[in-house]
C-alpha cells in the first residue's frame, strides 16, 4: 500500500432504477484509521459499504480497497477484508464455538491461530460456547459476529451499523473493543446513525441523502460551525421551542434533551431575547454558549443543503 | 392533584424458570411523557406488551386507563395506540389505504375516517403523496404517519417502541414536537428509545435492570441524584453497576 | 478440501438440529408410501362387476357365486350379449367383466379345458390389475379344490383383455411413482430451501464477502443431501419390498445408481430454483408447485401417458420423472439390464448436466 491510504473513492455513485442511493461519492481513509460513515437510515451507508466489500458494482466511479480494485480483484479483496452486515449474519442453529470454527474454516485458518487478536472480545463470550447462536441476547450475538469477522485477521474491517438496536451500554463496550482492534493495526469502516459516536474515530464522513456532507477529524468538524452556538434551558421545551421558533432573530433552534441548542441572526443581542423569554413566561430560563456536537453540525450541515 | 391512567402493583412475568418481570410497581399520570428504558433483554419488551393487554401477567394488579388486563384487554385496546420501529404500516399499500384501514380497525365510521384522514393528510404535508405507496416515503415521514395513524382513533395512550430509531436528527426532532404537541393536549405518550437525548425529553424517566426497575424519576432529578451530566451517564452508572 | 469439509459438516449440523427437516426428510416419505400402498390394496371391495354367461350350467353358476362370494366383487349386471359390455363398461361402473363360453361345464369335463375370458378396464390400471388377479385367485382354487376329488386334471383356461389401456402398468407402478415423487420434491426442495434461507438470513452475504468459491457453496449444500437422499431409497425399496410384496428383479446396484443420477438430477433443480429467487417461501412454492404437480400428473405415475393430448404428451418429455420411472420400472419390475434403459439414462444424465449449467450461469457473485 504504496499510498499510505486503505481505501480510495472516486466518483463513486449507485442508482437503483430512478432511485439515486448514491451520489459521487470521493474520499479515503489512511491506513490503520478507525473512519465513521455517520447518517441516518436510508441515506446510502449499505450500498457504500456493500461496494467496498465487492458485493455490489457502482453504477459510475470506482475505489480500491488495499490496493485492489473492488471490481476487477474483487477475488483478492475478499481474502483480505472482514465484514459484518447490518444483521447479525450468523448461525442462529449453530452454537457459538461452531459458528466461530465454521467461519475460521471458510477463510482457510482456525480459532488457535488467531486466538489472540480475538481473545479480548471472545473471551466474553466463551463461557457460553455451546449455546446455539440464536438463544444469545443483543449484545453478546455482536460479539460473536464481530469475533466472525476478524478471525481471519483482516487487513480492513468493514462494520455495517453494528451498534443499532443496541442499548447504550452494549454501545460503548462495542466501541472500546473497537479501539482494541484498531490498536493492533486493522483500518476500521465502521457506519453508524448515532451522531454521539462520531467522536469516537479518527475521521467521519457525514452523509445524508446519498450524498456527503463533510469528511474530516470530529475536532475539525465541530470548528467549521460558523456561527455562536447558545444552550437555553426552561422547565417547558415545548414552549419554549414555540416561543423561540416565533422569534424573527433565530436561525435555527433544536430540541436537545433538557434544553434547546439555537442560533441567532448575525447581531442579536442575546439580551433581548433573555428579555423576551421573561416576557413570554420562562421565568428561571438560563442561557450560555456552547461548543457544538457533531449533532448540531450534522443538522447544520443538512439544512444548508436543503 | 396528577390523574393517575396506568397503575402497575406488583407485576410479575415468569416464562418457566425465567422471571422476565419482577415485582414491577409504578404509575403514569395523564398527559405524560414517559420513557422506558433499560439494556437489551431487560424486560421492557415483555412489560410493554402486558401492558398493551397482549399477554397476561403472571401476577399483580394492573390498571390501563381505567381497565383491567385480566379481565378488559378489549377495552384496553380501543383505548390505546401502538407503534414500533419495526412494523406499524403496510408498505405494500398507500398513505390513503393505510389511513382507512386503521380507522377501520377500530371501528371509526366511514364519515369520519374521511374528515380525520383529510386533516391528518392535509396536517402532515402529504397531499402530494398520498396514493404513493408506504414503501416510497423516506423513514422519517412514514415514523411521522405512523404515529399519527396509532393515535387516528383517539386513544388515552400511546405506545411508542423505539419509535425513531436510524431516523435522521432534523426528522427525529420533528418527530418530538409532534409528542409535545399531543401531550400538550393530554394524550399519554409511553416511549422506548436507546437515544439518550431523548431520554431527557421525557417527564418522567424508569430504567430496567434484569427484570427490575432500578430507577425512576424525572431526568433532572435522577442527574442530581447519580451526580451525572446527562442521562447517558445516569443510564451508564445505574445499568454497569447494579 | 478443508473449506468443503468445514462446510459439508455445517450442512449436517443445521439438518440434524432442526426436526422439522429430519421429519420432512423421513416422515414424509414413510408416510406417503404406506398411504398409498394401502389405498390401493385396499381399494378393492366390492368391485363392481359383469358376467356374460353363455353357458348357465353348473360349473359357470357355481364359479360366479364362489367370485361373488369372495366378498371382492358385486354383481351390477347379467349381460346376455357382446354387445352389452363394452356399454356396461362405459357407464363407467364396470370395472371387470367374465365371460364364460358357451357348454363350458361340458367342455370341462369332456376335454378337461374350457375357457374364461376376463376383461378388465384398465383405465386405472392398478385396480384392474388387481381385480383381474383376485379372479384368477378364484378360478385356480376352483379347479384346484375340483382336482382334489377327482381323477382327470381340470383346467381353465384364461384369457385376459385390458381395455382401454392395453399396454397394461402393473400394479407395481406405484412404487416407482412415489419414489420419483419423494426424491423430486425432498431433493429439490430441502436445497432450494436452505440456500435461501442463508439469502434471507445474511449469512450469504459475510459468504459472498469471503474467499469461499461459490461452486464449494453449493457442492457443501447438496453433499448431505445425497446421502440423506440414498438413505431414503433405501427404505422405501425396503418397505415396498417386504411390506408391499414389490419384487425387485433386476440389479440392486442398477437401480441405486440410477437412483443416485436422478438424486443429482433433482437437486441440481432445487440449486437453479434458489438461484432465481430470494425468499424461502418462494422456493418452497416454486418446489411444489413446478415440481410436484407435473411429477404427479406428468410424468405417466398416475395418468397415462399414450392417452394424453399430443401436447401435453411432448411435456411430459421434458419432466425428469417421466424417464426415472420407466428405468425404475424396467429394472425392478421387469429385470432388464442397463443396455435396456442406457437411452433413459442418458436423457437424465443431460437433463442434470444442462440445470447445473443454467444454474453455474446464473449464480451471482455479488447481490445483484
Amino acid at each position: 500500500m504504496q499510498s499510505g491510504k486503505s481505501i480510495i473513492i472516486e466518483n463513486i455513485s449507485k442508482h437503483y432504477g430512478s432511485v439515486k442511493a448514491l451520489e459521487n461519492i470521493n474520499f479515503s481513509v489512511d491506513n490503520g484509521e478507525m473512519f465513521g460513515l455517520i447518517g441516518p437510515d436510508g441515506a446510502g451507508k449499505t450500498s457504500l459499504i456493500r461496494i467496498l466489500t465487492s458485493l455490489l458494482l457502482p453504477t459510475s466511479g470506482n475505489a480500491i480497497v488495499n490496493g485492489y480494485d473492488i471490481v476487477k480483484d474483487y477475488k483478492k479483496i475478499r481474502k483480505t477484508i472482514g465484514y459484518m452486515p447490518g444483521k447479525f449474519s450468523l448461525y442462529y442453529d449453530l452454537t457459538v464455538e461452531e459458528n466461530l470454527n465454521f467461519f475460521a474454516t471458510v477463510f482457510g485458518t482456525t480459532i488457535k491461530e488467531n486466538y489472540d487478536l480475538i481473545k479480548d472480545i471472545y473471551s466474553q463470550i466463551e463461557p457460553f460456547k455451546d449455546r446455539q447462536a440464536g438463544k444469545l441476547s443483543g449484545g453478546m450475538k455482536q460479539k460473536l459476529a464481530l469475533s466472525c469477522a476478524m478471525i481471519h485477521k483482516p487487513d480492513v474491517l468493514f462494520l455495517d451499523e453494528p451498534t443499532t438496536g443496541v442499548d447504550a451500554v452494549s454501545r460503548k463496550e462495542f466501541w472500546l473493543m473497537l479501539k482494541k482492534i484498531k490498536n493492533k493495526g486493522i483500518t476500521i469502516f465502521v457506519s453508524t446513525p448515532y451522531m454521539d459516536e462520531a467522536e469516537l474515530c479518527d475521521r467521519v464522513a457525514l452523509i445524508q441523502d446519498g450524498t456527503i456532507l463533510t469528511v474530516d477529524t470530529p475536532v475539525n468538524v465541530v470548528k467549521s460551525f460558523d456561527n455562536p452556538l447558545y444552550s437555553i434551558y426552561s422547565d417547558n421545551i415545548y414552549y419554549l421551542l414555540k416561543d423561540l421558533r416565533a422569534l424573527s432573530a433565530t436561525k435555527s433552534v433544536f430540541a436537545f434533551g433538557q434544553s434547546v441548542h439555537i442560533t441567532f441572526n448575525n447581531g442579536t443581542n442575546i439580551e433581548d431575547v433573555n428579555k423576551y423569554l421573561k416576557d413570554t413566561g420562562h421565568s428561571n430560563s438560563n442561557t450560555k454558549i456552547i461548543t457544538p456536537c457533531i449533532e448540531d453540525c450534522f443538522m447544520q450541515l443538512m439544512s444548508v443543503k436543503s | 392533584m396528577k390523574e393517575t391512567i396506568i397503575t402497575v402493583r406488583n407485576l410479575s412475568k415468569k416464562f418457566g424458570d425465567f422471571i422476565a418481570n419482577d415485582d414491577l410497581s409504578f404509575d403514569v399520570y395523564k398527559g405524560e411523557i414517559f420513557g422506558f428504558l433499560g439494556a437489551n433483554g431487560a424486560g421492557k419488551t415483555t412489560a410493554m406488551r402486558v401492558l398493551c393487554g397482549l399477554s397476561k401477567p403472571t401476577s399483580g394488579d394492573i390498571n390501563i386507563a381505567g381497565f383491567d388486563v385480566y379481565s378488559q384487554t378489549e377495552l384496553i385496546k380501543t383505548n390505546i395506540g401502538y407503534m414500533s420501529q419495526k412494523f406499524s404500516l403496510y408498505e405494500d399499500l398507500t398513505i390513503d389505504e393505510n389511513i382507512s384501514f386503521y380507522g377501520g380497525i377500530y371501528k371509526l365510521s366511514n364519515k369520519e375516517i374521511k374528515e380525520k384522514k383529510e386533516l391528518l393528510i392535509n396536517k402532515l404535508q402529504l397531499n402530494a403523496v398520498r396514493k404513493k405507496l408506504v414503501r416510497e416515503l423516506p423513514l422519517g415521514w412514514r415514523q411521522k404517519l405512523a404515529f399519527s395513524v396509532a393515535i387516528f382513533h383517539e386513544p388515552k395512550i400511546v405506545f411508542l417502541d423505539e419509535p425513531t430509531g436510524g431516523v435522521d436528527p432534523i426528522t427525529r426532532r420533528q418527530f418530538w414536537d409532534m409528542i409535545y404537541e399531543e401531550s400538550d393536549k393530554g394524550l399519554t405518550v409511553f416511549v422506548t428509545t436507546h437515544y439518550m437525548d431523548e431520554a431527557e425529553y421525557c417527564n418522567r424517566v424508569s430504567i430496567m435492570v434484569d427484570g427490575k426497575i432500578a430507577a425512576l424519576d424525572t431526568p433532572v432529578n435522577l442527574m442530581q441524584t447519580y451526580n451525572a451530566k446527562n442521562m447517558d451517564e445516569v443510564f451508564l452508572k445505574i445499568v454497569r453497576f447494579s | 478440501m478443508n473449506i468443503f469439509k468445514g462446510f459439508v459438516i455445517k450442512e449436517f449440523i443445521h439438518i440434524f438440529r432442526d426436526y422439522r427437516t429430519m421429519v420432512i426428510l423421513f416422515g414424509i416419505p414413510l408416510v406417503q408410501l404406506l398411504l398409498f400402498g394401502f389405498v390401493i390394496k385396499s381399494e378393492i371391495k366390492d368391485a363392481d362387476i359383469a358376467i356374460y354367461d353363455q353357458a348357465k350350467d353348473n360349473h359357470s353358476k357355481r364359479i360366479t357365486n364362489k367370485l361373488l362370494s369372495s366378498g371382492y366383487f358385486r354383481l351390477d349386471k347379467d349381460l346376455d350379449n357382446y354387445d352389452g359390455i363394452h356399454q356396461a363398461f362405459r357407464e363407467g361402473k364396470v370395472k371387470l367383466v367374465i365371460i364364460f363360453e358357451q357348454n363350458f361345464s361340458e367342455k370341462l369335463e369332456k376335454t378337461g379345458n374350457a375357457n374364461v375370458q376376463i376383461l378388465a378396464d384398465a383405465s386405472e390400471p392398478n385396480t384392474a390389475n388387481l381385480l383381474v388377479s383376485y379372479s384368477n385367485a378364484i378360478l385356480s382354487s376352483y379347479i384346484k379344490d375340483l382336482n382334489s376329488t377327482s381323477k382327470m386334471p381340470y383346467n381353465i383356461i384364461t384369457e385376459i383383455r385390458m381395455e382401454y389401456n392395453p399396454e397394461l402398468k402393473s400394479v407395481y407402478m406405484f412404487v416407482p411413482g412415489i419414489m420419483a415423487l419423494l426424491l423430486m420434491l425432498i431433493s429439490a426442495m430441502m436445497t432450494s430451501i436452505s440456500i435461501t434461507k442463508e439469502k434471507e438470513m445474511g449469512t450469504m452475504e459475510v459468504l459472498l464477502a469471503s474467499p469461499i468459491k461459490p461452486f464449494v457453496i453449493t457442492a457443501g449444500k447438496v453433499v448431505p443431501y445425497i446421502f440423506l437422499s440414498i438413505i431414503n431409497v433405501l427404505i422405501i425399496l425396503s418397505i415396498s419390498y417386504y411390506v408391499f410384496d414389490v419384487p425387485i428383479k433386476g440389479s440392486l446396484f442398477l437401480l441405486v445408481s440410477v437412483c443416485i443420477l436422478f438424486i443429482l438430477t433433482a437437486l441440481s433443480l432445487g440449486i437453479l430454483i434458489s438461484t432465481v429467487t430470494n425468499s424461502q417461501q418462494v422456493a418452497m412454492m416454486i418446489s411444489l408447485v413446478a415440481l410436484m404437480l407435473p411429477s404427479i400428473l406428468l410424468s405417466g405415475f398416475i395418468f397415462p401417458i399414450e392417452n394424453m393430448p399430443i401436447v401435453l404428451q411432448y411435456l411430459c418429455q421434458l419432466m425428469p420423472p417421466r424417464w426415472f420411472i420407466e428405468i425404475i420400472r424396467n429394472i425392478m419390475l421387469k429385470g432388464v439390464s442397463f443396455s435396456f434403459i442406457w437411452k433413459e439414462t442418458c436423457v437424465l444424465f443431460i437433463m442434470m448436466i444442462v440445470f447445473n449449467l443454467l444454474s453455474i450461469k446464473k449464480f451471482k457473485i455479488r447481490l445483484e
